[in-house]
């Protein structure tokens, strides 16, 4: 296998990815219209219900729809994450599944290929979402739609990542309802997507404790600096090791001598 | 296992019986191999050759064993006990030289229906690693084959289900590989489609030598002049050309062959 046969099999599946995407416009239209919900009615319902206080990276208070456009931005990613990676073991699209496991390159290149393709389109969807975002008044500095860059892959590898494991680890999400209760919900509003973490501390240290582990609040906070230019080098590492976690996990998970592939026959 | 039973999947491997091509040239071999899900054993010590050019039919009721073997033979899950050879490469120790040979057409559909028949075989010559334009040059050649090349800019989802079945075999081909296995290709087609599959796979056997592997439940598509594997309840009860597995069960007709080889092994 030459490395140029590495390279046309990336480039495959992440036009198969982008095409997919394209074509599905309805799923398109689904990961805009949920992240502009939350802006356009909760974060402005709760405008003056929560305050936020000044803290990194804001230099000056802000609007709650400020505060919460990263969050949003890792909701984007979360559940593109879950969807492409989730999609695989769903019965419709087991066969695509099969398709390229037997593909000759090892198994786990394909897998960090099929996690790469969801990242180009994940990160596709927080820009499309940003720009929007810019006529409400999220406005961060130039630099910061070019410093989101690295953290938008960043997190989106590691969410993305988390969807490979718990499609090779848990055979009983057999439909997306089950990974929004399980995995999404509890995700995402166990983070500092919603409120910043000392508010959280505030009202119960336990759930402090929760979020602050919350590989999505570190994608989140990584995202929300970088958005103004800045590096949080806690958030970066610990998403890098949730990914790093994760991937391993995903990749043995996928192993042909163990593993999902065995289980889910065995339950034929 | 009856007496009758033993002495038929005991009958001495093939090679002595006919003029053979040499052991190197097996397309696919299988060897002693068993399979259990726990305490279910699915596949019990079943040892076959498939040589190249050959046309070899996996006979089994629903539940034999068939599609665990194919899952093993593709690598979808290790093998435990026995071996699997793909021309010579063992599929544990060298699986990437083992599938990059074998072509695959499974008994679920595997095309992505909001693609287009091109975009779809685009993908699979990009997983195989062919360069754009030898992809394009075997995409037209091998849909022009199966009689659909002014639908490759169709979405998959405008196909009927048999065109869908040619475009998987299209597929399969499009990296050449030299053994073809088939899992159940022609569950739900009409007549016609069936027809043309069979003729088909058939005709690419005759002319380019091609070694397949055709698992089905339907006793008339087994190839008079081809060979037959019988698997039940995951053991092998006989295998070779079809005459002779015909003759050694003392029957007239592969469908009468069949019922006294499985009522045997209810007993």
């Amino acid at each position: 296998m030459s490395p140029a046969h590495y390279g046309r099999c990336l480039l495959g599946v992440v036009e198969r990815e982008g095409l997919r995407f394209i074509n599905q416009r309805g799923r398109f239209v689904a990961a805009l219209v949920r992240p502009l919900v939350w802006l356009l009615i909760f974060a402005t319902g709760f405008h003056f219900v929560l305050g936020v206080s000044i803290i990194p990276p804001y230099r000056t208070y802000v609007p709650y729809e400020v505060y919460i456009a990263p969050g949003l931005i890792g909701m984007i990613q979360l559940f593109q994450g879950m969807q492409s990676s989730l999609s695989m073991v769903y019965d419709r699209e087991m066969g695509s599944m099969r398709t390229l496991l037997v593909s000759p390159l090892p198994r786990w290149y394909l897998l960090v290929a099929k996690l790469l393709a969801g990242v180009i389109v994940s990160v596709l969807q927080a820009y499309v979402f940003l720009a929007i975002a810019w006529f409400w008044e999220i406005e961060p500095p130039a630099i910061g739609y070019l410093a989101v860059l690295p953290a938008l892959i960043l997190s989106g590898m590691m969410l993305g990542a988390l969807g490979l494991l718990l499609s090779s680890a848990i055979r009983q999400l057999e439909n997306f309802a089950g990974v929004m209760n399980f995995v999404i919900f509890p995700m995402f509003f166990a983070s500092s997507a919603l409120y910043p973490l000392w508010r959280v501390q505030e009202a119960s240290l336990p759930l402090y404790y929760i979020c602050s582990l919350n590989p999505f609040t570190h994608a989140v906070e990584l995202i929300r600096f970088a958005l103004y230019g800045q590096l949080d080098w806690v958030s970066a590492a610990a998403v890098v090791a949730a990914l790093l976690v994760f991937m391993a996990l995903a990749i043995y998970g996928y192993d042909p001598g163990r593993g999902m592939m065995l289980r889910r026959a065995a339950a034929e | 296992m009856t007496e009758a039973d033993a002495s038929l999947s005991a009958k001495p491997p093939e090679p002595a019986a006919a003029p053979r091509p040499s052991a190197e040239e097996a397309a696919l071999a299988v060897e002693e191999l068993s399979h259990a899900f726990g305490a279910r054993e699915v596949l019990r010590q079943v040892s076959f050759t498939v040589y190249s050019g050959g046309f070899t039919v996996l006979l089994g009721l629903n539940g034999a064993g068939k599609t665990t073997l194919f899952s093993l033979v593709t690598r979808l899950y290790d093998h435990r006990t026995g071996a699997i050879r793909i021309f010579g490469a063992e599929i544990k120790q060298r699986p990437s030289e083992a599938l990059a040979r074998i072509g695959v057409v499974f008994q679920q559909p595997t095309l992505d229906l909001d693609l287009t028949l091109a975009q779809n075989l685009r993908y699979h010559a990009a997983l195989h690693g062919l360069p754009r334009r030898l992809a394009a040059e075997r995409i037209a050649s091998e849909v022009e084959r199966v009689g659909l090349s002014d639908r490759l800019g169709d979405k998959v989802r405008q196909l009927s289900g048999g065109q869908r079945r040619r475009v998987e075999i299209a597929r399969a081909l499009l990296h050449r590989p030299r053994l073809l296995l088939l899992d159940e290709p022609t569950v739900g087609l009409d007549i016609a489609s069936r027809q043309f599959l069979l003729d088909h796979v058939r005709r690419l056997c005759r002319e380019d030598g091609l070694a397949v592997l055709w698992a089905t439940h339907l006793i008339d598509e087994v190839d008079p002049e081809g060979e037959v594997i019988v698997l039940h309840q995951g053991r092998i009860l006989a295998q070779g050309p079809v005459g002779e597995v015909v003759q050694a069960a003392g029957a007239s007709s592969m469908r009468a062959a069949f019922d006294a080889l499985t009522r045997g092994a209810v007993q």
